[in-house]
């Protein structure tokens, strides 16, 4: 690990608005202040290093997320939050030139281990992507795509059992009860989005990890996502990425901001947004770069 | 006798491409100083914004008022002509002639016109007065017409050129006018097609109409007896002709379903390695290769079916103890099929790539397998292309006649067995016209009702498959 000593010049009193923030990219540390760790932790990741071809992407990252909890990760775009949030449930594993390096466990027990399946994972963390991406098919379908492809059930009734409760609990139950096997794809936007939580819900997952779930939609469906993540976190961890500050602040219990890959703050959502501890996680959320 | 062949020094007159020419170079002028009239009009004016359009447009405006008109006139004039001259030279000829039927009339003006053209052709013949001298009165028209469309056409190239010198005006919408010819222009090159198409179907609709006034329809298409040899003399014995069309359309579907066995798992499951599973550079390596089977041209395919492949099929069935004709439906469904994997395989690739990621990410990101993943979502998904990729592999087999020719023989037997030799209707259409034909006998026309009924059939296959498609599509954005 690196030591703090290229760090000096950071806090430079000479960093004031609108000065130019080049320190920003010289020496980092992969020293995270705050506290990324945790006695209750659900899933913890311990000193990940990610790259992509020969580029490291993720710097020597350790951070806890707590059961049932919502944790969100900020930064300014590029710095990998995505690439991280892909670590928690092997999605990278599905590119060619992704390598990862480290130990994140689920339950203590190392998801990266050689003889970790990848679907039981994945069923146990799942993941709503950036954009809405339903399966062309019928909103019945793509709720009991997971279901089905797990072998959770038997019985018609059951799945019918399963896509209403998850329909429900992604509050969307009401708005399609009456068109059950009509496309998903003729919803609206934030229809969309809650339908991939629903399909994400069906296989009772533990986490379920969200990438920037609200960036492609308009503000009402925006608030309704929000109030769903306050309701899901009832019963599931919750790990989200997110561009927007008010989100992260309305919604989480703790904020993890990254920077250039590094790992640079972990405190409460209060604590990050009133009082941060760090430089860059100040001149982040007062707007000097992002 | 005065008979001297028309020499052109008389009348000066230009020939039709001439006056293309000539009209195009105008055109060009017409361009280049409709664009600087423009440019110059809003230079004088000094201010931004004068002229509705870019002076470009203005020239383009002027050079299509120089070329369209002309070219009209052109066409219609060479159109209306022959049709003008072939009357006025009938009413020359004498009553006696003109009594006599159309095609003899026909026959009587082309000799008129063959005299005049080439008087020295005919040294034996002696053709009579009437004849020599509306020949010679022919010429004289063919001149008179000629110079007098001369004439009209520079006529119209200036009075064209300088209506359309006065047009260019800054108010003059140049750029909507340009782009309205061009949409008609574009609608004329479209209406090309269609009206071949039309022309084509119509013109074999008929023949088969007149082949279906010999032969019952129901009989051609219920018949289970295909033999099409008619008699050519009335007295001849033992050739009565048999145009019933079902061994045939059973060899076709046969030998296509035999292809398409092949095609479709061979075709679908490459494309399905390639897109999903093989590295980048495999898939380059690949995919070209692939793409050549389709470049073979078919009739080395035919005889590698023929020289191989049967003889190999009929060997193995000889161990197997079972009886293989030399010529069998199976070697040419066989290798047809091959011919058409890369028909199936490059398209489906292609729209399974088309396949956004995000919808694998989905399916993955439930623990869904790559496999899952596959026949879940990414077929379903690309499906419709799929299928279109599959007909047209099926129209290419049902089309396909120089295999077949080579591999499955040319006897019509009325079979499903694969190890028999059949027939197609593509090749017993090649059979019925090759050599020379008498036009009006059923045996001629049938091959245009087996046309008629290969069309019919495809269509009905395009038809259900566009059915089909749209009825279980799965949308994506
Ligand atoms: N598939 C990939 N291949 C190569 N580089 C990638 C890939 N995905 C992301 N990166 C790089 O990794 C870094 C982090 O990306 P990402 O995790 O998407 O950032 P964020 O989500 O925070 O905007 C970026 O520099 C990006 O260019
Ligand atoms: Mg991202």
């Amino acid at each position: 690990m690196n030591s703090n000593s290229g760090y000096n010049g950071l806090f430079d009193p000479m960093l004031a608005p609108g000065r130019t923030l080049d320190f920003a990219q010289q020496g980092l540390s992969n020293k995270t202040v705050g506290n990324p760790f945790s006695e209750k932790a659900k899933m913890s990741v311990r000193n990940l290093n990610v790259y992509y071809d020969n580029k490291q992407a993720i710097h020597d990252v350790s951070l806890d997320i707590k059961r049932n909890e919502v944790m969100a990760m900020i930064g300014p775009s590029g710095c990998g939050k995505s690439t991280f949030l892909r670590c928690l449930n092997r999605m990278n594993d599905t590119l060619d030139n992704c390598r990862v390096e480290g130990e994140v466990t689920l339950d203590e027990h190392n998801i990266y281990d050689r003889k970790q399946d990848v679907v039981p994972l994945r069923a146990r963390v799942g993941i709503v992507f950036q954009k809405p991406n339903p399966f062309p098919k019928s909103i019945y379908e793509n709720v009991a795509y997971g279901p089905k492809v797990h072998g959770l059930v038997s019985r018609r009734a059951q799945l019918d059992e399963i896509v209403e409760d998850s329909l429900r609990k992604a509050s969307l139950w009401d708005e399609v009860k009456d068109r059950l096997f009509s496309p998903g794809t003729g919803l609206s936007g934030g229809q969309q989005q809650r339908l991939c939580i629903a399909r994400t819900i069906a296989v009772s997952p533990e986490v379920i990890l969200m990438d920037e779930p609200c960036s492609a939609l308009d503000p009402i469906a925006t608030a309704r996502i929000e109030e769903l993540m306050a309701e899901l976190s009832q019963n599931f961890t919750i790990a989200i990425v997110t561009h927007s500050m008010q989100q992260a602040a309305r919604v989480s219990n703790r904020t993890a901001y990254f920077h250039m890959g590094r790992l640079i703050e972990v405190n409460d959502t209060r604590r990050v947004f009133t009082n941060p501890e760090h430089e860059l996680t100040e001149a982040y959320i007062t707007g000097r770069f992002g | 006798m005065q008979y001297i062949g028309y020499k052109g020094n008389e009348l000066t007159y230009m020939e039709t491409p001439t006056l293309i020419i000539i009209t195009l170079l105008c055109a060009t002028g017409a361009y280049i100083l409709g664009r600087n009239r423009a440019s110059n009009i809003a230079y004088r004016a000094g201010k931004k914004n004068v002229l509705h359009s870019l002076p470009y447009y203005y020239g383009v405006l002027s050079a299509l008022w120089c070329v369209l008109p002309c070219l009209f006139i052109v066409l219609a004039w060479n159109l209306l002509d022959d049709y003008v001259v072939h009357t006025a030279i009938v009413k020359l000829l004498p009553g006696s002639v003109q009594a006599l039927p159309d095609s003899e009339i026909e026959l009587m003006v082309n000799t008129v016109i063959n005299n005049a053209l080439y008087p020295n052709a005919l040294i034996g013949s002696n053709p009579p007065d009437y004849i020599l001298q509306a020949g010679q009165d022919y010429l004289r028209w063919q001149q008179l017409s000629q110079l007098s469309l001369t004439v009209v056409v520079l006529i119209s190239l200036g009075l064209a050129f300088s209506l359309g010198w006065l047009w260019i005006k800054p108010k003059v919408h140049a750029r909507q006018q340009v782009e309205r010819v061009f949409q008609w222009f574009l609608l004329f090159c479209a209406s090309i097609a269609v009206v071949t198409t039309i022309g084509i179907v119509l013109s074999v609709l008929f023949e088969s109409l007149r082949f279906f006034q010999s032969v019952n329809l129901f009989d051609f298409i219920f018949g289970t007896h295909w033999s099409p040899q008619t008699a050519l003399r009335i007295d001849q014995v033992g050739a009565s002709g048999a145009f019933g069309a079902v061994p045939l359309f059973l060899g076709t579907l046969l030998i296509s379903f035999i292809a398409m066995l092949v095609a479709v798992p061979a075709g679908l499951m490459s494309a399905i390695y390639l897109s999903e599973y093989a590295s980048p550079r495999f898939r380059a390596t690949v995919k070209p290769i692939l793409e050549i089977l389709a470049g073979i041209p078919s009739v080395v395919y035919g005889f590698f079916a023929a020289l191989t492949v049967a003889p190999f099929i009929r060997d193995v069935g000889d161990l197997l103890g079972l009886d293989v004709s030399s010529e069998s439906a199976l070697a040419a469904g066989l290798v047809m099929g091959v011919m058409i994997i890369p028909y199936v395989s490059s398209l489906s690739d292609d729209v399974i790539k088309a396949v956004p990621q995000s919808l694998r990410d989905g399916s993955l990101g439930l623990g869904a397998t790559q496999s899952e993943t596959i026949k879940l979502v990414v077929i379903p998904a690309a499906l419709p292309g799929i299928v279109s990729g599959i007909l047209l592999a099926a129209s290419r087999a049902i089309g396909e006649t120089m295999i077949v020719v080579m591999a499955a023989g040319l006897a019509a037997h009325l079979t499903v067995n694969p190890l028999e030799s059949v027939t197609t209707i593509t090749v017993q259409i090649v059979t019925l016209l090759v050599g020379d034909q008498e036009f009006d006998s059923p045996k001629t026309l049938s091959a245009f009702a087996l046309g008629l009924m290969l069309f019919i059939v495809t269509l009905i296959l395009n038809y259900v498959a566009l059915y089909v498609v749209r009825h279980y599509r799965e949308e994506y954005e």
